[in-house]
């Protein structure tokens, strides 16, 4: 009853915002302790991420992973999974963006390899997810352990097809070769300075459309379908699920393939946007942001805009502040943003229900 | 404590809370002596949770003090409550189901870091109070595999245990068969008669008739009346409860059953541990009557309910419905059932019914979500849904009538509309329903009895589930006993009687208690 009182702003924005301020004072109090400026620490990381044209791209370019792991995470979750597999689901996908460019890149113009890459790089992410999902829906497998354990399989498998297939002849790095350009997903700077509009040169590229197709597709699926419907059903009463008749094993199935496949999609961006060749380690710890970045958008396609936005900005503008201040070293950036995950994801109740009391006892005064 | 110069064991002096918009408690006065049962009636929604969650201090009350033992105390957490002697036994258990009764009792006070020196002077002391009480139980039995009655005695040797002089029971029978509720009533009364004071809520008039020395009547926030109990009767209190004349009884004319409309034959069913749950039960429902099966809670009804539906696939035996016959090798889920023009109220309207997080417009559509008139070729019609949601609120008098507020934010009586009115509006052949009237007001129980008995008139089926005796004989034209199971009697319902059906039932009741439970 007290929930429905409190002003909606509360919950969506002064929340978040206060555990985020707290996050970064208790970094600026780490950065005081290594005998730094906070405040000048703090320039240095929002002029990183937001000052210039080229931090912006770098800010949104991180951003566009975060956002496809964060709807892959939401997805899931609104059906009762937590889905921590979408590093591995992430770095298949990638794997089916590769395998589409190497072999078409040679052959094929760019509007027929790019809807090919689109779709092996779902289906490859699907696919990877498509295991966990059977052994939960139909054998009982908890899914956290399974994801988890799928993201090793994935990462081996791709050691051994890189190392041992797709590595280029005479090349010592863990790389397959460079595609041809019509392979490659175009910058979005490229793209605009035929209009005259210079944007920096970044590697953003028009993954972050689709990142943002993605989301409008995801709130539509959710909110607005009978198989969001179903899937909400399920995830909040199972019980009410299976009396309302709902095939709560193929939802479960379903919800993972998409889950899966919108991880995939950081393949996209990395492989044919950004590397144009197939590599180690390209999801760099994206699929396990992508969770933070779910739980700080309160799973909702605009939170999660948002809250990749926020953490794309803490890559760009803590690599800056990295350069600037040596003494910073990246390792310091890393727990700041641990920090702001610490305080916005796991401890985001912490507040909570202090400030609602206030406001519940505003409203009765 | 209970001496001369503080009469009163607890009392409340202009207790007021508000959420919102919403007056939930009014200048609430209330006096309770000590040793002494005192119940709280009034309907969904009156505000008697609220006001006991003031006295156990999950709320703190605007404006307003509460007096113990003529002190005055200020209760700001459940701990503070503790302190004051209060214990309160809430309707919804809170143990932990895989701890064994003791450990459950000392959960919060375990008396050090090693639990060696707590549990042992728990043992010896839950043996007394077992004792002064004649609450026995066995302390090491896991509280899971314990009987509803048994895993309520935990709750209320935990607050004892904690020294509670006053205790509180919400809708403590919500949960009990008829025999374990009984049970209850002699444990109170054993209580009051070691001084302690229980204060009683419930909406179920009989209880209060049966168990009370005192009762006061809530009805929108505010205390309306304070009566003895000898003193007053049913009619009285229930016209106080809802402010105007109800009736107890159902007007129904004779019913004329016609075409056989569903027919179970030797249905089945096992749980996961292969143990049989339902036996071999067969029945036939015909148009333009009303089923009812009467039973001791936990006898199969609710399996059966499950399996008639499509919830759970049976085990042995078949169904004939519409034509068609449904087997165990030819199963058909809960929306192939519905396809059938079959409806389902189902039993626990939080577990199934409904889907508390949803918005009403949302749950309103449960089982029906594939249904075209919900749905454009992509997405869903939210237009149409929350249309038909706001005209359905208005038919079945649904309060609030606002589509978009959460489910979990109605009343129990509301909840029970909604899910009510989504069924019957489906214009069904065939419904099934369970617990039509569990938790809700005596109000609204009129309404959904009408709703039932129009049903059956315009020559639809209906099989009601209930455990509540009143309502078994008020509504059903014909009745079946389930005990363990299986099928036990069925008889027309001029023929029944409280005496008939209760022996039907009391006689396996007295069996059951021998066996030990699984």
């Amino acid at each position: 009853m007290s929930q429905a009182k409190v002003p909606a702003w509360v919950n969506i924005a002064l929340i978040p915002f206060l555990n985020i301020m707290l996050a970064f004072v208790v970094s600026g109090l780490i950065i005081l302790a290594i005998g730094e400026d906070p405040i000048e620490a703090a320039g240095y990381l929002i002029y990183g991420a937001f000052g210039y044209d080229e931090g912006v791209g770098y800010t949104l370019y991180y951003a566009t992973n975060l956002i496809f792991t964060g709807l892959a995470v939401s997805v899931a979750f609104k059906g009762g999974l937590f889905n921590i597999g979408g590093e591995g689901q992430a770095y298949i996908g990638g794997l089916g963006v590769g395998l589409v460019c190497l072999a078409l890149d040679h052959t094929m113009p760019f509007y027929i390899i790019a809807p090919l890459a689109i779709l092996g790089a779902a289906a490859f992410g699907a696919a990877w997810a498509y295991v966990p999902a059977y052994l939960q829906a139909r054998r009982g497998s908890h899914i956290v352990i399974t994801t988890i354990m799928f993201n090793f399989i994935a990462s081996s498998l791709m050691v051994y097809l890189i190392v041992n297939w797709l590595k280029e002849d005479g090349r010592m790095a863990p790389n397959s070769r460079t595609f041809e350009e019509n392979a490659w997903m175009p910058y979005l700077h490229e793209l605009f300075s035929p209009l005259g509009i210079d944007i920096g040169d970044s590697p953003l590229n028009v993954a972050f459309i689709i990142a943002l197709v993605c989301c409008v597709f995801v709130w539509g699926l959710i909110w607005h379908t009978r198989w969001g419907y179903q899937l909400r059903t399920l995830g909040t009463n199972p019980t009410a699920a299976k009396y309302a008749g709902i095939d709560t094993a193929k939802v479960t199935i379903w919800a993972m393939l998409i889950s899966g496949g919108l991880a995939g999609f950081v393949g996209i961006n990395e492989i044919m946007g950004v590397n144009h060749s197939l590599l180690l380690n390209f999801t760099a710890g994206y699929g396990f942001a992508g969770i933070a970045v779910a739980l700080m958008g309160r799973n909702h396609p605009i939170g999660i805009i948002l809250a990749a936005i926020l953490f794309g900005a803490l890559y760009q503008g803590g690599s800056e502040l990295a350069f600037e201040i040596p003494t910073i070293t990246p390792e310091i950036v890393i727990v700041i943003q641990g920090l702001v995950i610490l305080f916005s994801g796991a401890l985001e109740h912490m507040f909570k229900d202090r400030i609602e009391g206030f406001f519940i006892r505003r409203a009765v005064a | 404590m209970t001496n001369k110069t503080t009469p009163y064991a607890i009392e409340l002096q202009d207790i007021s809370k508000r959420f919102g918009a919403v007056q939930a408690n009014k200048d609430i006065c209330l006096q309770v002596p000590a040793g002494s049962i005192h119940g709280i009636i009034g309907e969904n929604g009156a505000g008697k949770s609220t006001l006991m969650s003031i006295i156990y201090g999950f709320y703190e009350a605007d404006t307003g003090h509460i007096e113990v033992d003529g002190k005055r105390v200020d209760i700001r957490s459940s701990q503070d409550a503790i302190n004051a002697g209060i214990g309160m036994v809430h309707q919804h258990f809170m143990l932990v189901e895989n701890f064994s009764v003791l450990e459950n009792v000392i959960l919060g006070a375990e008396g050090g870091a090693l639990l060696k020196g707590g549990v042992d002077a728990a043992r010896i002391e839950l043996q007394r109070l077992a004792k002064e009480y004649s609450l026995d139980i066995d302390v090491d039995a896991i509280v899971e595999e314990l009987p509803v009655g048994l895993q309520q005695r935990v709750e209320i040797l935990k607050a004892l245990y904690r020294g509670a002089r006053i205790l509180i029971l919400d809708e403590p029978t919500g949960v009990l068969t008829p025999q374990e509720a009984d049970h209850l009533f002699r444990i109170l009364k054993a209580l009051k008669d070691q001084g302690v004071t229980v204060l009683l809520i419930t909406h179920k008039l009989r209880e209060i008739m049966a168990s009370t020395d005192n009762v006061s009547v809530m009805r929108q926030g505010q205390m309306v009346a304070h009566r003895e109990t000898a003193k007053t009767d049913k009619e009285e209190l229930a016209e106080l409860m809802v402010g105007k004349k109800v009736r107890l009884t159902v007007d129904k004319g004779e019913a004329k059953p016609s075409d056989v409309f569903l027919s179970a034959r030797n249905l089945s069913q096992f749980d996961s541990q292969g143990v049989k749950r339902l036996k071999n039960v067969s029945l036939e429902l015909r148009a333009g009557e009303i089923l009812g099966i009467a039973g001791v809670s936990g006898n199969g009804q609710s399996e059966l309910l499950n399996v008639l539906s499509g919830i759970e696939p049976m085990g042995e035996g078949e169904i004939h419905i519409a034509g068609q016959v449904i087997t165990a090798n030819a199963p058909k889920n809960a929306a192939q059932m519905r396809e059938l023009k079959m409806a389902h109220v189902p039993e626990d309207r939080h577990k199934m019914g409904l889907v508390t997080g949803f918005e009403a417009y949302e749950a309103a559509v449960l089982g029906y979500h594939n249904s075209d008139t919900y749905n454009g070729k992509v997405l869903m019609d939210r237009k149409v849904m929350v249309d038909e949601c706001n005209e359905r609120m208005a038919a079945w008098d649904v309060r609030p009538p606002n589509p978009h507020l959460k489910t979990a934010n109605f009343s129990g009586g509301n909840q029970q509309k909604i899910v009510i009115a989504r069924e019957v509006e489906q214009n069904p052949d065939i419904l099934l329903i369970g617990q039509p009237t569990r938790g809700v007001d005596i109000g609204a129980i009129e309404n959904i009895h009408e709703q039932i008995v129009k049903l059956r008139d315009s020559g639809k089926a209906v099989l009601l589930v209930s455990v509540e005796l009143d309502e078994i004989m008020a509504l059903s034209d014909r009745i079946i006993v389930m005990f363990d199971g299986a099928v036990v009697g069925e008889l027309d319902a001029k023929d029944a009687d409280e005496r008939t059906l209760g022996l039907m039932m009391a006689n396996a009741y007295s069996e059951e208690k021998e066996e030990v439970p699984a």
